[in-house]
């Protein structure tokens, strides 16, 4: 497969999609809005935590607003560009998988063309509002390295999530009846990862934040760039790690998949 | 006027009728063992996650947050997460879907009351949640939290009468804005909309008590809270006393509101009906 032609054809899958959601032009944009509300009330919930508790556990409000954004800016870009893998499950209950697999394409770009939507961009723009602000007020210095950790931990946070989104969606091809139990690394590891990982009890932090690593999406990377207290004493230079633990993340859960489709038959009538 | 006889034999009827698409609804529930498994797990991921962060914010604050102690909030964590799908937080596009496609035709051809019908559905798939995905997460949080049970054993009792008002207000929220996709044609949108505002209204982000004072009052004046926080302010004995008694009375007032509103847009929107489709 090429890439430029992949990439037009990709983009035309694309307007195909969006196209056809205008169609409903009041469906669509009240579930933008809503996409969009969802986030602002999750925020919202958050505001009123810290309402009650200024502090937590020596993080500022502005500290935990930056790391807000810096968990659901990365989660939005996962969600609009690769979230659509969840509809495998779909696919291998109706039998239309089969299709995907006679296409000279890799199944994984196709489902994620298909089934594109671009309501799911409503999220991404009130987290892009908190993480302008947070990054226009938090207490730090800027300078070209933070910036550099910044893009770097936006970046690697979509890939990271994205590769949940993959892996998760993997699980269909052996049970498919059981693709709800994915939301809970996919949605329940941005909600996680929406509060320092300090106030999560010691063995929910070493499964969610170390083991799946949702904790090097955003608790690193923000803690490294405020500068921000560190009760779990992590080492400063874990930042470091992050693209090797982004790249493990990518090649396992390209790995399941791979053995999803290997393992994968085709439903009967 | 009939006679007598005649209207209790009807209203036996209907009743047994009822009582018959609630059992099969109940039994249909039942049938996708995997996929209760999957959401049980999944509820009591984020009934941790919720129960953490409040257990935190309890302990930040000397053990108590308005009148709550971190057991009190883990267990409100627990006991909305098990809600969830009795009282339909998330909604249920089965009725919507059916008006989109067309097939609600076939609902309105039944010589049954349109939503007495789904009313009944709503009731019998309840029915198996509250067991299936109410009880679980509830019972797994109890092992790594130190949760709060309800003082008196007659609590239990009025606890689950709340929870069934709470049903059916969560039904009633669900049938009348299903009822709009008439007018809109395609309902995901207004479907999305009113799972974040139950959601966010409810209790199920942040329990209400823990709004500030005029947000609360916001939150309590609205159907939504009798949907997961006056069931629990019962279970956690925050309403006592006679407060019971007007919590009940909330709840209830909501479900004839609703159940009537839902009427009067049935009554308007079969006036007009286009159906869709072929």
């Amino acid at each position: 497969m090429d890439s430029p032609a992949s990439l037009g054809l990709y983009g035309r899958l694309l307007g195909a999609r969006v196209r056809s959601d205008w169609q409903y032009r009041t469906s669509f944009i009240t579930l933008l809005f809503s996409q969009a509300l969802v986030t602002v009330l999750e925020f919202v919930s958050i505001l009123l935590v810290l309402e009650l508790v200024p502090n937590l556990g020596g993080w500022t409000p502005t500290e935990v607003a930056f790391l807000y954004a810096l968990a659901t800016v990365p989660f939005g870009m996962a969600d609009l560009l690769m979230s659509s893998v969840e509809r495998t499950a779909n696919h291998v209950q109706a039998g239309t998988f089969d299709r995907l697999l006679l296409r000279p394409l890799p199944a994984l770009f196709q489902i994620s063309a298909i089934e594109f939507e671009l309501r799911r961009a409503g999220k991404l723009l009130p987290s892009l509002g908190v993480g302008v602000w947070a990054v226009a007020n938090v207490d730090v210095a800027w300078n070209a390295q933070r910036v550099g950790v910044l893009v770097m931990a936006v970046l690697c946070g979509a890939v990271i999530y994205s590769a949940l989104w993959v892996a998760s969606a993997s699980v269909s091809f052996w049970a498919v009846g059981s693709r709800e139990a994915a939301n809970a690394v996919t949605y329940g590891g941005q909600a996680a990862n929406q509060y320092p990982l300090h106030v999560y009890r010691n063995w929910v932090r070493a499964v969610l934040g170390w083991g799946i690593p949702l904790a090097f999406v955003s608790y690193v990377p923000s803690q490294w760039i405020l500068d921000a207290e560190n009760p779990l004493g992590m080492p400063s230079n874990l930042v470091v790690a992050i693209p090797v633990v982004t790249v493990a993340v990518l090649v396992a859960a390209l790995g399941c998949w791979g053995l999803g489709i290997r393992h994968y038959q085709s439903t009967g009538s | 006027m009939g006679d007598a006889g005649v209207d209790g034999a009807r209203v036996g009827a209907f009743l047994t009728l009822m009582v018959e698409v609630a059992r099969r609804s109940f039994r249909r529930a039942s049938h996708y063992r995997l996929a209760t498994a999957a959401g049980v797990f999944v509820n009591t991921v984020f009934g941790y996650l919720r129960a953490s962060v409040l257990v935190f914010v309890a302990a930040s604050s000397g053990g108590m947050v308005r009148g709550l102690s971190g057991s009190d909030l883990a267990t409100y964590a627990f006991m909305s997460q098990g809600l969830i799908m009795v009282v339909g937080v998330f909604g249920d596009t089965e009725l919507s879907d059916r008006i989109r496609t067309g097939d609600v035709v076939v609902d309105l051809y039944r010589p049954v009351d349109l939503q007495m019908w789904w009313l009944a559905t709503w009731i019998g798939k309840a029915a198996f949640q509250a067991a299936a995905r109410g009880i679980p997460p509830v019972v797994l949080g109890a092992i790594a939290f130190d949760l709060t049970w309800p003082d008196h054993w007659w609590l239990w009792l009025v606890f689950v009468v709340s929870v069934v008002l709470a049903s059916v207000v969560g039904f009633t929220v669900r049938f009348c804005s299903a009822l709009a996709t008439f007018w809109l044609l395609d309902s995901r949108g207004i479907d999305q909309m009113v799972t974040f505002t139950v959601g966010f209204f409810a209790g199920m982000l942040l329990p209400l008590t823990l709004f500030p004072q005029w947000l609360e009052t916001v939150a309590r004046a609205l159907p939504f809270a009798s949907m997961v926080q006056l069931p629990i302010d019962i279970y956690l004995g925050t309403a006592s006393g006679s407060e019971i008694v007007w919590t009940l009375a909330q709840q209830a007032g909501w479900c004839v509101a609703l159940l009537g509103l839902g009427r009067v847009m049935m009554a308007s929107a079969t006036r007009k009906v286009v159906v869709q489709g072929g």
